[in-house]
């Protein structure tokens, strides 16, 4: 039944509709009304039987999840940004472990500076982690990823980050059709853990590894991922037969059949993305877009088969590897090898809206190739305000080439206007 | 198990067994059916306090619980000498997270049984002192505040033992460490203002808090009888003595514990809702020295001359929690 | 379960580590010899016999047929040994050493109370031993001999048997009843006892077919000494009178006695004299309180009883009704020298007790056997010159107490058998005494001694009636169990408790101790220095 409300609140009564036995979290913004929500479904007896631990940090709150999941708990958390790198260890240690825990992370900036509103930064910051990342384009699909998320993290056991655009869609009302209780029960098998600790069966979780054996351990873990590439297309077709819509998957085309120019692009963006696209389908030019639903693990075969003719590839991110450059644009590369020019745009960091004229500008720039694919572009960025900045670190300093090298890219975009 | 009342049986209840007492009213570690949590073939040194105090206080919570008791345990000596891939020491169901989060997995255990109504199984969460009074409080305190169903021991052994032995917050002033050498003009480590988590303990006003030592095996599992007879949060301050960061004799690892409580410097007690209820009298009062002495990481107290100022400061120390927590009848408020 | 590969683990799979090979020296369970057992003249296993009494119950008669397995008289010991084993005891280092002495006189009261027997002799060997004397060193023998098979018969010259237990000892510090109950146990295993039949001639003796003799003749004569005396005055010698009094002729000895002596022998004289009625009772020593032989229990007691000490004096004179003594003082030597210093005592009785002898007629002109200052000399085997003449007692040289008697007794029945059976005398395995320093006494629970009671002094003056009360079985366990166990494992579950690695095995049923697993021992050493009584130590591994 579709509803208008809140995105927290259908990921949160989709949540619970998952039966999660063990909610531990820790309020940080823009993930706090999910576990508001959560917490009144608990407070008021609509989710149990379900323990909700409000705990003093999100470390704490990864490692609760690690000892309920480790426990045979199905457990949940939320966090965003600076929460998701003060569990950094945890998130290591539960996917080392292997347990399945599920987390929602509202995405957002890290700082310094402190900034509150939506980026990947925290996400890509622990692409690495060994959690399986999936990304949700709206509330209808972050709230499907969820119930997704239980069933693969539980078929394989790993943990699972649903990345959803902190504000953009955390705040957002739209409506969604949140599912049913019922529906979930009929989809997702109760939790039936690969190891538990139970007096009945006694086993010793979280040896320490030396080299004779750990190398064989990353390996398994890798292979374990990559299992998941296998697993994360049926689960979501499962999820179609069950739920009558599709949600999820590894990679999702949009009007890429013919296309000689793909951007390709992670969230909630890609609505924006859609429209632009449509635009300048109008106009002749045949583009297409390709939303990558999961980062980790990284769907290589789906993009290169998805992008075989493509002979130009714009991959706007909402993050970047400072002092490197794209982080999923490098991905890219990866999985395509040589052939198409691929350019690395980072765009909406910190919360700055990607609009459509500003995307329906650089596109027009990419296809007129005055976008330069080596470099990396920085969406709608003040150049009068950066070139004043390093001009004035310049006087300061001796510049060397790299940073020469910088101020002439400058140079060239700021001469034409927007 | 409570003290017993028994008097004179030849040894008392000061050793382990006693074959002229009730059979109920034995120790844990008396039988021959004793869990033995922690098995043999573990890699501890010679002489580990931490070994023994771990399998004192496990064997107890699992007499106490008929056998269902499940575990989390922090990075540390403890962890590192009983699960090196492939063979694991314990014989409980166990599990090792991170250093610094013990308490909040072992909270995580004891919601994950009450959410699956399997509150019959207890958790118990453990560590030594750096996993516990330094990179462990945040979640300790959480656990205490949040009065989570966990019993959480800290192992103390005054420092860092498997990095090397480093400070921690629990290393007594004077001592030596690695990173706190007798060198300079103050040397060994510095006097601090002291950290006692049981007191930190106590202000949470948890169920239940106490300190033992692995000197007195009773007691020590007395406290962890009592401990499993309550639910919430429960907090058990363990003191180990280290041969290896210590350079102590590797026999002298009980005898350090008892000097530790009959010099006054390691008060052994028990509090409930924040009050003390409980405090092991001193029995034959010694001078701080006869502490020191047998210990490397003091030998620069003694060498090439005594430093009685030193040596002074650190008898005040225990005089102060002798008057604090009245360990001899008479003597101090007991007013803690 | 599943269990994902090094991640997760069997439990107890470390038990393949065997960390014993980390060792350097290893822990050993040993026993050492405890300063009781050590002390015993009797060899009594007293630390065994008391470990069996701290049970309490059915344990007493487990530690009274210990005690019997090596002495005869529990009942008797528990009233006139002098308990070395005491004097020994490392509980004294402690508190105050345990109460042996009164514990075992409970156990003897408890067995004669019940009626417990000796174990039975043995199948017969068809060979027959002589004893002569009746005394506790002949019915010690006599017992011992019966339990190797052997057909004893005792030859007294005496009407009763007992010996110096009943002619030296008064009945206030051994009741007869007692003395006869556990003098019958040893009768009833089928001693022959002839009374009134002294054997004048050893070798005429063994001529009627013995095979081998034990000659245990008591010291029952006085010694005599020179004191100028006048016509009236009333000399008497102790031993005669304590004798006379067991046979019945009470003496009169009047208001004023002088007891003239430093012994044992005297005490008893002066206590005997304050029961017969005199008024003071006085004991004249040449030398100091610090240098008298009498043992402390002895002197106390009858100083509670009134008895007065005149030290550093002499009898020079005995007249009617008064004495003359001369103060005598120490040289630098600490010998008593006289000062010319003379005084008067009002005294209508000198009792002598300068000590006692044996009459040894019985071996002169026997081949073999020497004698040399009053007493005959044997073998350590207690055997005399003479081949099957074996002697103990009063009238060999050692100390002469009811204790030694009994382990004379005992140690040449059993070398008696010995030599009878052509084998090599019996050896006792030399162990490392237990001392104080091997304990770790942290462990006992302080627990002073208790006390037997005694009589009210002024009420035991005037009667026979035994000073020294029993113990009831609550303080007689009490005590008993302040036993350290020095040396020898009490089954405490120390080493089982407090090994780190689990490699101390208690082997479970009662007596069977424990045994180090050397698999995972590391050789820590925690065990021998939390090992309350010592009986641990650590040997270097060979490496």
């Amino acid at each position: 039944m579709l509803e208008q409300l809140e995105g927290s609140q259908a990921i949160a009564r989709t949540v619970a509709a998952c039966r999660p036995e063990v909610i531990s979290a820790y309020p940080i913004s823009p993930q706090t009304h999910i576990v508001e929500g959560l917490s009144d479904l608990v407070r008021a007896g609509d989710l149990a039987p379900c323990e909700y631990l409000m705990v003093e940090s999100e470390f704490g709150a990864m490692s609760a999840c690690i000892g309920a999941s480790a426990a045979g708990a199905r457990a949940y958390t939320a966090t965003a940004s600076q929460g998701l790198l003060y569990m950094a260890e945890a998130l290591y240690n539960a996917s080392g472990l292997g347990l399945p825990i599920v987390m929602t992370l509202a995405n957002r900036a890290i700082g310094a500076p402190i900034n509150i509103w939506n980026d990947h930064s925290d996400a890509m910051s622990q692409r690495d982690s060994g959690w399986i990342q999936l990304y949700a384009e709206t509330n209808q699909e972050a709230a499907d990823l969820h119930v997704q998320a239980f069933r693969l993290a539980e078929r394989i056991s790993l943990p699972v980050m649903v990345c959803m655009d902190g504000f953009i869609l955390t705040h957002a009302y739209e409506e969604v059709d949140v599912p049913s209780p019922e529906r979930v029960d009929a989809y997702l098998p109760p939790f039936e853990p690969r190891q538990v600790l139970d007096p009945d069966e006694p086993v010793t979780i979280g040896a320490m590894v030396g080299p004779e054996a750990f190398t064989e351990v990353r390996y398994l873990m890798h292979a374990k991922q990559l299992e998941a590439l296998d697993l994360i297309p049926s689960i979501a077709g499962e999820f179609e037969s069950a739920f009558g819509r599709r949600s999820g998957g590894l990679v999702r085309g949009y009007r890429i059949e013919d296309a000689e120019t793909v951007v390709i692009a992670l969230g909630s963006v890609l609505g924006t993305i859609e429209e632009v696209v449509d635009e300048l389908r109008e106009q002749g030019v045949r583009i297409g877009a390709l939303a990558i639903k999961c980062f980790r693990p990284w769907p290589s075969q789906e993009i290169r088969a998805a992008l075989s003719d493509v002979g130009r590839v714009i991959v706007l991110e909402k993050a970047f590897a400072v002092g490197a450059g794209g982080i999923v644009g490098q991905n890219v590369r990866l999985a395509l090898g040589g052939g198409a020019r691929i350019h690395d745009v980072i765009g909406g960091l910190g919360g700055r809206p990607i609009t459509r004229r500003s995307l329906r500008t650089l596109l027009e720039d990419v296809l007129a190739d005055r976008l330069e694919p080596r470099l990396l572009h920085f969406l709608d960025l003040d150049h009068d305000v950066v070139e004043r900045e390093l001009e004035r670190l310049r006087r300061g300093g001796r510049p060397g080439p790299h940073a020469e090298n910088i101020v002439r890219e400058l140079g060239i975009v700021a001469a034409r206007p927007h | 198990m409570a003290e017993q009342p028994v008097k004179h049986y030849q040894v008392g209840t000061f050793v382990i067994g006693n074959r002229l007492l009730d059979p109920d009213q034995r120790s844990v570690q008396a039988r021959m059916e004793r869990s033995n949590t922690l098995t043999s073939g573990h890699r501890a040194c010679r002489g580990c306090g931490e070994a023994l105090g771990a399998r004192y206080a496990l064997d107890a919570a699992m007499r106490a619980t008929g056998g269902s008791v499940i575990a989390a345990n922090a990075t540390g000596c403890l962890e590192v000498f009983s699960t090196p891939f492939p063979e694991s020491s314990w014989q409980l169901p166990w599990i090792h997270s991170l250093f610094g989060n013990a308490p909040a997995v072992a909270a995580g255990m004891a919601a994950a049984m009450k959410a699956k109504g399997r509150e019959e199984v207890r958790v118990v969460g453990q560590a030594g002192d750096g996993g516990t009074v330094d990179i462990g409080l945040a979640c300790l305190s959480g656990m205490f505040e949040r009065n989570d169903d966990v019993l959480f021991i800290c192992y103390d052994n005054e420092g860092y033992m498997n990095t090397g032995v480093q400070r921690s917050g629990a290393t007594p002033p004077a001592a030596r460490t690695a990173n706190t050498k007798p060198v300079g003009s103050e040397p060994g480590n510095a006097f601090g203002q002291g950290k006692s988590v049981p007191l930190i303990a106590m202000a949470h006003e948890i169920p239940y808090v106490a300190t033992a030592t692995v000197a007195e095996l009773r007691d020590l599992e007395a406290k962890v009888e009592r401990a499993m007879e309550l639910r919430g949060a429960r907090y058990i301050h363990a003191f180990v003595p280290c041969p290896l960061g210590w350079g102590s004799a590797s026999e002298d690892t009980i005898k350090l514990a008892r000097l530790a409580k009959e010099t006054g410097l390691f008060p052994v007690f028990a509090a409930e809702g924040g009050e003390v209820t409980a405090v092991s009298k001193i029995r034959r009062r010694t001078p701080v020295v006869e502490y020191l002495r047998p210990q490397r990481r003091f030998a620069h107290l003694f060498r090439p001359e005594e430093n009685r100022e030193v040596i002074d400061r650190i008898q005040a120390g225990a005089d102060r929690n002798i008057a604090r927590f009245g360990l001899i009848d008479g003597e101090g408020s007991g007013d803690v | 379960m599943e269990r994902p590969f090094a991640i997760t683990l069997e439990v107890g799979s470390s038990l393949a580590n065997k960390t014993g090979t980390w060792r350097t020296e290893r822990a050993v369970y040993i026993d050492r010899m405890p300063p009781c057992n050590d002390a015993c003249p009797a060899r009594e296993d007293v630390q065994r016999w008391l470990y069996e009494a701290e049970e309490g119950g059915a344990g007493y008669e487990r530690a009274w047929r210990r005690i019997v397995a090596d002495n005869p008289f529990p009942a008797v010991m528990g009233r006139v040994c002098y308990h070395p084993c005491e004097t020994a005891c490392n509980r004294g280092e402690l508190d105050q050493a345990v109460g042996i002495n009164s514990v075992e006189r409970f156990l003897g009261d408890v067995a004669i109370e019940h009626g417990w027997e000796l174990p039975a002799a043995a199948a017969d060997t068809g060979k027959r031993v002589l004893v002569v004397g009746a005394g506790p060193s002949g019915l010690a023998a006599a017992y011992f001999l019966r339990r190797h098979g052997h057909a004893v018969t005792i030859r007294e010259a005496g009407p009763m048997s007992g010996g110096m237990m009943r002619f030296g000892i008064p009945r206030y510090r051994l009741p007869r009843e007692v003395l006869e109950a556990e003098v019958a146990r040893i009768l009833d295993l089928g001693v022959e006892l002839e009374l009134d039949r002294k054997v004048t001639d050893v070798e005429a003796a063994m001529g009627e077919g013995f095979d081998a003799a034990f000659l245990a003749v008591g010291a029952q004569i006085g010694k005599r000494a020179y004191v100028p005396a006048g016509t009236a005055a009333h000399v008497i010698d102790a031993v005669s009178m304590l004798r006379g009094l067991e046979a019945g002729d009470e003496p009169l000895l009047g208001r004023r006695v002088a007891v003239y002596g430093g012994g044992d022998t005297a005490m008893d004289a002066a206590r005997t004299a304050k029961r017969l009625g005199a008024a003071d009772a006085v004991v004249v020593y040449r030398r100091t309180r610090e240098q008298m032989p009498a043992h402390d229990v002895e002197l106390e007691e009858a100083e509670e009883e009134g008895v007065m000490m005149r030290w550093l004096s002499t009898v020079r004179r005995a007249d009617e009704g008064r004495l003359v003594l001369e103060r005598m003082e120490l040289d630098e030597t600490g010998f008593p020298q006289p000062t010319g210093e003379l005084e008067e005592l009002e005294a209508d009785a000198l009792v002598l007790a300068l000590g006692q002898e044996c009459d040894l007629s019985l071996v002169e002109g026997v081949a073999g056997i020497e004698v040399d200052d009053g007493v005959v000399g044997v073998g350590p085997n207690m055997m005399t010159g003479h081949a099957g003449i074996f002697a103990g007692g009063d009238m060999v040289p050692a100390e002469r107490s009811v204790t030694v008697a009994i382990g004379h007794g005992r140690r040449a029945a059993d070398n008696v058998d010995a030599w009878l059976r052509g084998a090599a005398a019996p050896a006792t395995p030399e162990r490392e005494l237990a001392g104080f320093e091997t304990l770790n006494t942290w462990y006992y629970a302080d627990a002073p001694r208790t006390r037997r009671p005694r009589l009210d002094a002024v009420r035991r003056q005037s009667n026979f009636e035994e000073v020294v009360q029993g113990h009831d079985a609550s303080t007689a366990l009490f005590e008993a169990r302040r036993c350290l166990s020095c040396g020898n494992c009490f089954s405490c579950d120390n080493c089982y408790g407090v090994c780190p690695d689990n490699a101390v095995v208690k082997l479970g049923r009662p007596g069977e101790r424990y045994e180090i697993d050397y698999d995972y021992c590391k050789g820590c050493g925690i065990c021998v220095a939390e090992c309350p009584s010592g009986a641990i130590q650590m040997v270097p591994e060979e490496i």
